[in-house]
Order: C-alpha cells, then structure tokens, then sequence
C-alpha cells in the first residue's frame, strides 16, 4: 500500500516536468494552430543553460543553496524565454498565413537543427553530462511516505508556475489580449491587439515555463544529453493532447496523469519495458475516441 | 515512335529488363558500388511510396520506417526459418514470397494506420504516425523473436541490383499509373480540397486508407530489400530519423512529383558518400535546408512546373 503512495509521489514529479512543457505545446498551438516541435528542444536547452549557468552563479551564491537555485532557476527562464522568442521570429513568423502542413515541417527542421548543432563536439557534445547538485540533499517523511527534496521542490515550483500562469491569463491585460488572439485573431487584430507581439509573448511564456522545466528534470535525473527533448517533448505533447490542446488547466492535469501512469507502468514486471510505447498509445486511443481532450471543447469545423 | 515509349507498360519492361542487365554485371563492379546502387534503389521505394501517402494525398505521415520496419523483420523472419528447414539452396526462390509476405503484413499496418487517419488531419495526424512507428519499434525491441534489441543477424544476402530495380521498377510503375488512372485521380483531389472532393461523390475516407496501404506495401518491401542486403537489422535502425530522411526527400523533390522525389532519393543517397569529410554536419544541412525550402521554396527543389494556384489557406 504504501509503495503504491510512493509511486505516486515519483509519479507525479515525473508528471509536473510534462505539464510545464505541455503547456507551451498549449499556448501555442492556441495562438498560433500548430505543434512547436522545436518545444521539447527549448526544454533541453533549458537543462543546459542550467549546467553552464550553475558554476558562474557559484561565484556569486553558494551552490547548492536556495539563492543560488532561486538564480540559476530565474537566469535560465529568461534564456529560454529569449530562445523561443527568436525561434519564433526566425523560423515561424516568415511563414505566418501559410498553410499549417509547412510550419509543421518546419517546426521538425528547427527541432532537428538545434538536436544536432547541440550535439556537435563544438557546443555540448553527444555524451551525457552531469547535471549539478542545486539544492542541499534531504529526506522527509511525512505519513509514512518518504520524499526527498527535489520532488518536494518540483511539485511546489511546478504548482507555484502554474498559479502564476493562470493568474497572468486570466487578469491581466496580456492574458486577456492572448485569449482574444487564441479566440480569433483575426477580430482581436480589429479590436488594436498586435497579433505579433502576442504570438512573441506567448512563445516567451512557454519557453520560460519549459526551460524551469529542464532544470527541474535535471535536478531530478540528474543525467542530461541533447536528444533528451525528443522523448519528453513529445510525452509532454501527449500530455497537452490527453487534456485537450488549447486548454492550460487540461495540459496540467494531461501531464501529470501521464506522469503518474507512467511510473505505474515502468513499476510493474509484465509491461515495463514497454514505457516509452504507452505514451503513444495514449495518445492514439485519446484521438480516436475523445479527439477532444479530458477537458477540451468539441470545436465544429467550418469550410 | 513516341507513343510507344508513352506505354508504360512498355516502360515497366524495359526498365525490368535493365534491372535483369544490371543484376548480370554486377559481379564485375566494385562491391562498395553496387552497395550504394542498392542503397539508392531502396531509398527511391522509399520515397516513391511516402508520396504516394504525403504528396499525391496530402496526408502527413511521419511513420515510414515503422512500415519498413514491419516488412524487413517479416520477411527476415522468413527467409531465417527457411534457411534452417530447407538450406540454402533454394533461398533465391523463397526471396520474391517473402519480401512479399513482409509488404503485407506491413500494408496491414497501413491500415491499422490509415484508420485513425479518418478522423485526424495535419499535424495530429503527424504525430500519430510518428507515435505508430514509435510503437512499432518498441514492440520489436521487446519480442524475443525477433531478437529484442539486438535485432536480427546473419540474414542471407539475396538482395541484388536486379530484384531491387525490378521493384523500383514495379513501384514507379504502380504509383505512377495509380494516380494517373481515373480511380487515382481522387488521391489528388483529396489533396487539394477534400470537403470539394466528397462533394463531387469521391469517398476521400477510403482514398486516404487507401494510400497508406499501398504506401506501408512498398515500404514493407523496401525493408525486405534493406534486411537482405545489410545482412543484419536492429530496432534502432529504423527510427524517427530514418522517417525523416524519407519525409526530406519527398519535400526536396516536391510533393506528389514522382520524377523530382527520385532525384532527390538519389542525390540524398549519395551525398553522406560524396561528403564524408562533412559527415558531421549532414542532419544539420538537413535541417536547414528543410526551413529554408519551407520558406523560400515550398513546392520543391525539382518541381519547375509554375504554380497554378497559390498555395495559402
């Protein structure tokens, strides 16, 4: 009984990391009606900030401690954030009005370009690296589960970003000119909405949100490489799909009900090696009978 | 004189008889170079049959090399068990039934794919297809059958110049009159507009399962070809990446031009050969080269026929 508590508690670290980048694959494909496939990518770039970022701020704040992590966590959202920025003005916004078949393939070109420019012996090369220790190592117990910090730090940070998240959605100014975007762009662009400013904006969000997520995923895993946003990126589409794409609070709950199936899965003899195939499944049974999402509305197609 | 070689059944038979020409010599060229020849005439299978799927329907599909996959395990399964029971000799009879075999078993597949695909469009589509090859190879890595991560081994070498340019041959043959008869005309009109298309009395439901299974058949036979020419195949061979270079191809060539794809399954062959000294560099060439026909040149790199139509909506 109670490693099946414990499990859950693994589970749902494993499943806040999918919910911080499921709601960029989100925001999005609410704004913009396609799969940033180069969003997994930022996810891992956001690891790597992270490595290369820690020892400068040691300098600076004590590693591993609460201010330095609290920097490195800050310094590193920003990075991403200016990455998906210039991504999204690079790569994307020539294509803005084409049909969504060729951002797609672009957005596979861009996700290949920074998989393997990153591999390249000249940046951070293929091999595995070590990602560093941020916050001092603890164990608690509480009601006779065992937690270490790290998990504790990952649902909290994760829980923390979602409420500011929706907070900036739902009151502010910005929120409310991304949901009009999102609704229809085209009436919010009559009503003096810059679509284009909206569109960075958005990326911006999701980028930091994905790149808080890659340093949690190293905190947690501690192994890093540049082909580690291929897997997680795609669950973490899964995982926006599983609640209904457009929809924030669904890509939260999609990802951690993938994160915690998951461990289930990995934790029993007959089907764990199975794991990486039942995201897919998922995803697969999700579009054929609920093509909508847990929480997602149907939407009528018009000609 | 011209009409004549505007039969392509006419066509089809010369070009086999080629392949028979080509298979006849090949004892006198360098190994290496009938290798690569090879490599060139799976890699046109390849890439005549995903347009079939990506260009002439218009359904993105990013899970080519699950279906190549299914048909080079089948049809390795089969000759291995053979080569046990019956010995060697008589192999070479059994090659053109297995590979066979393994294109069925990977147009069903396509169908088990082509469903899904009813309901899904674009980019979900995308990614379930990519999510099927995904599972393909996770089931492969897993069943102890088919040698788990390890793959299969010591496959006997059948596949020479003329069994994989006879079904080049076939492959160009099928696809290219497919669309050009009054039935394939359909392929193209669901491409083009599908709510148009099911107006006019076309089904485009079964145009598109269609396409995925004869596309996953082709597939299947040129992962038959790979197993027996490579000897030895494992579950990492066929991945996403591997998906992929068939997908550059197609969009270098130009979407549903037959002739243009060829080229580009050529020149993609033999560029990592030529380009050794960049090696390193080829997956980012790749990449960029695709962003940037994205957004300078859409249509294709050997597509010069002027567009009729603009290509927004």
């Amino acid at each position: 009984m109670n490693e099946i508590f414990q499990q859950l508690v693994n589970g749902l670290a494993l499943g806040a990391v999918y919910a911080l980048i499921a709601i960029g694959y989100t925001m999005v494909y609410g704004v913009l009606r396609f799969i940033n496939f180069a969003h997994g990518d930022v996810f891992m770039l956001g690891s790597f900030t992270g490595y290369y970022i820690a020892p400068q701020i040691a300098e600076w704040f004590p590693l591993p401690g609460w201010a330095g992590w609290t920097a490195v966590m800050i310094s590193t959202m920003i990075i991403c954030a200016i990455i998906g920025i210039v991504i999204e003005l690079l790569a994307y916004r020539p294509l803005r009005n084409r049909p969504r078949l060729t951002v797609l393939i672009t957005a596979i070109g861009v996700s290949l370009l920074i998989e393997y420019t990153c591999q390249h012996k000249a940046f951070f090369g293929a091999s595995q690296k070590a990602f560093p220790k941020l916050l001092p190592a603890g164990n608690f117990t509480m009601g006779g589960l065992s937690f270490n910090t790290t998990q504790f730090v990952v649902l909290g940070v994760t829980l923390i970003l979602l409420a500011a998240l929706t907070f900036i959605v739902k009151k502010t100014r910005i929120g409310m000119a991304m949901r009009a975007v999102s609704h229809n762009s085209a009436a919010a662009s009559l009503m003096g909405i810059s679509n284009t400013f909206i569109i960075s904006f958005t990326f911006g969000l999701g980028s930091a949100l994905a790149g808080a997520g890659g340093i949690l995923y190293g905190m947690t895993y501690t192994g890093i490489e540049p082909l580690m946003g291929v897997n997680v990126g795609l669950k973490a589409f899964v995982a926006a799909v599983l609640g209904g794409i457009g929809n924030l609070p669904g890509a939260a709950l999609g990802g951690l009900v993938l994160g915690v199936v998951e461990t289930y899965a990995g934790g029993m003899s007959g089907i764990s090696t199975y794991r990486d195939g039942i995201a897919f499944a998922i995803l697969i049974i999700i579009l054929i009978f609920k093509p909508t999402g847990l929480l997602g509305s149907k939407q009528i197609e018009k000609v | 004189m011209s009409r004549i070689f505007k039969d392509p059944r006419l066509l089809l038979l010369i070009a086999i008889a080629g392949a028979v020409v080509a298979g006849l010599s090949a004892d006198k060229m360098n190994p290496y170079y009938s290798g690569v020849v090879i490599d060139i005439g799976i890699a046109i299978i390849l890439a005549v049959s995903l347009n079939l799927i990506n260009g002439h329907t218009g359904q993105f599909s990013l899970g080519h090399a699950g279906f190549m996959s299914v048909g080079a395990y089948v049809s390795a399964m089969i000759t291995l068990a053979l080569q046990k029971s019956i010995g060697p000799a008589a192999l070479p009879w059994a090659f053109l039934p297995a590979l066979v075999a393994g294109g069925v078993v990977a147009a069903l597949a396509g169908l088990l794919v082509g469903v899904p695909s009813l309901r899904l469009k674009g980019d979900y589509l995308a990614i379930v297809t990519l999510g099927f090859g995904e599972i393909i190879r996770v089931i492969f890595q897993n069943v102890e059958a088919a040698g788990a991560a390890s793959g299969l081994s010591g496959i006997p070498r059948l596949t020479g110049l003329t069994w994989t340019f006879t079904l080049v041959a076939v492959t160009v043959y099928v696809v290219g009159c497919l669309v050009n008869s009054t039935y394939g005309r359909g392929f193209i009109a669901v491409h083009d507009d599908e709510v148009a298309a099911s107006s006019m009395g076309l089904n485009p439901t079964r145009y598109k399962v269609t396409a995925f299974v004869i596309g996953a058949f082709f597939a299947g036979i040129a992962g038959g070809l790979f197993a027996h020419h490579k000897t030895s195949i494992t579950p990492q061979v066929f991945d996403f990446m591997k998906s992929f270079e068939v997908v550059v191809m197609v969009i270098l060539g130009g979407m549903g031009r037959t002739a243009g794809v060829i080229l580009a399954a050529i020149l993609l062959t033999l560029a990592p050969e030529f380009l050794r000294a960049v090696a390193e560099y080829r997956m980012i060439i790749y990449a960029l080269l695709i962003i940037f026909m994205m957004i300078a040149r859409p249509q294709g790199l050997f597509n010069f026929e002027r567009k009729k139509k603009p290509l927004a909506h």
